[in-house]
């Protein structure tokens, strides 16, 4: 363990999680089939847990754990229902390209 | 003051017989039409009979002792709950009957129930029978309120209402033009006078502080040295509302036009009553009038005016319906002209009488043209005396009573006025010579439309004239004998009868005098028969040669001295580009559209700016939130939170320290 804490500075870590992120950024916003778009959006969600268990190791704090756990259980739930909609959608169009999916639009 | 006279059935019996022919009656057969048409006017004219008789006997029997059922005059009946109470002004639903609007409601129920009984066998071929009944049933409500009426403003419901169903009438063809025309221009014209009489309204309201007659006469009686002033400006702008209803000059000219409608409309409204309502009103008011000589000059002078004027134009009308309405003009004119010599019960006294034989002279008119299968060019008729005895006769009686023949009865009114107008100082003597003038006129032109009518040779070879059903014929001949009777009472008991609602009329004080003035009349309205009776029977090629020797005289007389042309030019066409040019150009298109259009401009461009964010694309939604995101935490990282965030409380706790390590 102190090993970890000796070796391993907190910005490192934090460094880590803001590269993660920002591939999952940027994946989310150039990539155009929607598996990319929903992995990208778990990347995220997975550079933001990194950051929040750096902190609480740093701070000696149990409630960024707690946070992870969360995060964790809503992505679960997510990727059940994001994969489910996807599905429903690649029935109905029969396309996965983000751009030809755009229901919005009036 | 015991005994109710039920005055509130008076105008309400014939709004229900409205209500119920105008939801219900072209549902209804037509016999039942016309009885509801008929038995509401005829219960109302019970009702006014039954009041006359009431008051009568309490007038007759002695002070004290007071007989069941009786009601002493003046009467008042105000319903409970006021109309209107905003602070000072205070208006009750209250009916007023005194001897003055007793004898005006008896004409108007009276010969209005005569005129409806004609209409049915006049109406029995027209299409919107239920509709016409209805109308006329809704004229007598408000003619009935208007002559009821205790203050200003519920007389002011009544007059508006009676214009409106004369309006309604007028345009009764509406499928006509010249009808829709002629029912906007009597309701145009009339809007002028009414603004006049609703000044007058706002006028009366500051000065007296109350709408009803009676208390602003006592408000009047208590400041015996109030003259003038204020009070010239009342009774000017009630006289403009009155020269608009009575067709007096200058606001005549909705008259003529309005026989476009019915005849038997013609001769209730545009005749008998309606266009007695000026003279009403200033009878009623005569208390304000008494003490603004100027507007009594100017009344007088406006009737003198008018009495002279449609008189000549009367000469040279071809309709015969016109004929009878610049005639109604005219004499509307010595109506004012009587009221303008303070001769109120002269006025109320002719107005009685010209009900009798005006409604009789546009009945028995009817009765020609219904004859002539609906033909009013009296050019063409002619020869009528033997197939229409009944009409003949009955319109023979008329034409002598407006002659002002004795013993009939416009011989004692229109003596009654040219008198008072000669003993009233040294303006009167004009004004008397007028008034005989018109009276020769009168005679002229009366007895002009007598000969084209009924002597000579009938004009229009493929006509077949027949007389007219029973229901036609009765209410000529009872109007015929009212024609005869209806002045015997002489002015002397008349205007002792109407002294408590418009004071005295000085009584003949000079009978030498006026032997010698009713003889000027009578010789006076012979000339004119005498006229007639050459050009027109004897003669008959000579009214054209006259026309042909004075063709600038004829050409005035016959284009009605231009006035409708005048008025185009001079009022409505710059009106109408006023309207046009200013209000629909600069005001509606300009401003009003321009505003209108800045603001959907508006939106619309901010809309297309806008919907450009709304793409439906769900990675430029992402851009943007991202984008916003990093904005953000820009803005969070370079600006001192302390001072903005912390301070508003929003608690975005982040704890910066660490970013030093």
């Amino acid at each position: 363990m102190s090993f970890l804490q000796n070796d391993v500075p907190l910005n490192w870590y934090l460094l880590l999680s803001a590269v993660l992120f920002s591939l999952g950024v940027v994946g989310f916003l150039i990539k155009r089939n929607l598996i990319t778009v929903f992995m990208s959006i778990e990347l995220m969600l997975n550079a933001v847990n990194l950051s929040f268990v750096a902190f609480a190791y740093q701070w000696h704090e149990v409630k960024g754990q707690i946070f992870v756990f969360f995060v964790m259980m809503v992505a679960a739930a997510e990727a059940a229902v994001g994969l489910a909609i996807i599905i429903a959608v690649f029935r109905v169009r029969a396309t996965l390209a983000v751009d030809r999916i755009d229901l919005m639009k009036l | 003051m015991n005994g109710s006279l039920h005055l509130w059935l008076i105008p309400l019996l014939p709004f229900a017989g409205f209500l119920v022919n105008g939801i219900l009656g072209s549902r209804l057969p037509r016999w039942l039409v016309s009885t509801i048409g008929l038995l509401a006017p005829f219960l109302s004219f019970l009702l006014v009979l039954n009041a006359y008789a009431l008051t009568s006997i309490s007038a007759a029997t002695c002070p004290g002792c007071s007989p069941v059922g009786a009601a002493a005059l003046p009467y008042v009946e105000v319903f409970p709950h006021p109309w209107i109470a905003i602070g000072g002004l205070r208006a009750d639903f209250s009916f007023f009957l005194d001897p003055l609007s007793l004898v005006m409601l008896l004409v108007v129920t009276g010969v209005g129930f005569l005129i409806h009984i004609y209409s049915v066998g006049y109406m029995a071929h027209e299409e919107g029978y239920a509709r016409y009944f209805s109308f006329l049933n809704l004229f007598l409500f408000f003619m009935t309120v208007l002559v009821l009426a205790g203050n200003v403003l519920l007389m002011f419901v009544g007059w508006e209402g009676v214009g409106l169903a004369s309006y309604l009438l007028i345009s009764f063809y509406f499928k006509w033009d010249s009808a829709a025309a002629a029912g906007k221009k009597a309701f145009i014209v009339n809007r002028i006078g009414d603004f006049g009489f609703l000044i007058g309204i706002f006028l009366i309201l500051a000065s007296f502080g109350t709408l009803n007659f009676s208390q602003i006469a006592q408000v009047l009686a208590l400041k015996a040295a109030w003259h003038g002033g204020l009070l010239t400006v009342i009774c000017l702008c009630l006289l403009v509302g009155a020269a608009g209803k009575s067709a007096q000059l200058p606001l005549y000219v909705w008259l003529p036009d309005a026989m476009e409608g019915p005849t038997p409309v013609s001769a209730l409204i545009h005749a008998a009553t309606m266009v007695t309502a000026g003279v009403y009103l200033i009878a009623r008011t005569h208390f304000l009038f008494d003490r603004a000589p100027i507007a009594l000059a100017v009344v007088a002078i406006v009737g003198a005016a008018t009495a002279l004027f449609a008189a000549t134009i009367g000469l040279v009308q071809n309709d015969i319906k016109r004929v009878l309405a610049y005639s109604t003009i005219s004499q509307l004119g010595y109506m004012f002209l009587a009221c303008g010599v303070a001769a109120y019960s002269a006025a109320i006294f002719h107005l009685v009488t010209h009900a009798f034989f005006k409604a009789l002279l546009f009945l028995a008119a009817g009765s020609v043209i219904h004859a002539m299968g609906g033909e009013q060019d009296m050019r063409k008729m002619g020869g009528l005396r033997k197939r229409l005895p009944v009409t003949f006769w009955t319109m023979t009686i008329a034409v002598f009573t407006i002659a002002g023949f004795p013993p009939l009865a416009a011989f004692f009114s229109k003596d009654a006025i040219l008198y008072s107008a000669f003993v009233s100082g040294t303006g009167g003597k004009i004004l008397w010579f007028v008034g005989l003038l018109t009276a020769l006129l009168t005679s002229l032109y009366m007895f002009r439309l007598w000969y084209m009518t009924f002597f000579g040779e009938l004009r229009s070879p493929d006509v077949h004239p027949h007389e007219s059903p029973l229901s036609m014929r009765a209410p000529l001949v009872i109007l015929a004998l009212l024609s005869i009777c209806g002045g015997w009472i002489g002015i002397e008991s008349f205007s002792a009868y109407l002294a408590p609602s418009v004071g005295f009329h000085p009584a003949v004080s000079n009978p030498s005098l006026e032997f010698i003035l009713t003889l000027v009349a009578v010789l006076a309205a012979l000339e004119g028969w005498l006229i007639a009776d050459k050009y027109y029977r004897r003669k008959t090629e000579r009214p054209a040669q006259l026309a042909a020797a004075l063709p600038a005289g004829y050409k005035l007389l016959a284009n009605k001295y231009y006035v409708d042309e005048i008025y185009g030019v001079v009022l409505v066409k710059p009106l109408f580009a006023f309207s046009q040019y200013v209000l629909g150009w600069v005001i509606d298109t300009g401003i009003l559209g321009g505003i209108a259009w800045l603001l959907a401009g508006t939106a619309n461009l901010s809309g297309m700016i806008l919907q450009r964010w709304q793409s439906g694309n769900l990675r430029s939604y992402a851009a943007w939130l991202t984008a916003a995101a990093a904005a953000l935490l820009l803005f969070v990282f370079h600006v001192p939170i302390g001072t903005y965030l912390g301070a508003h409380g929003i608690g975005l706790q982040l704890n910066l320290h660490w970013m030093g390590h």
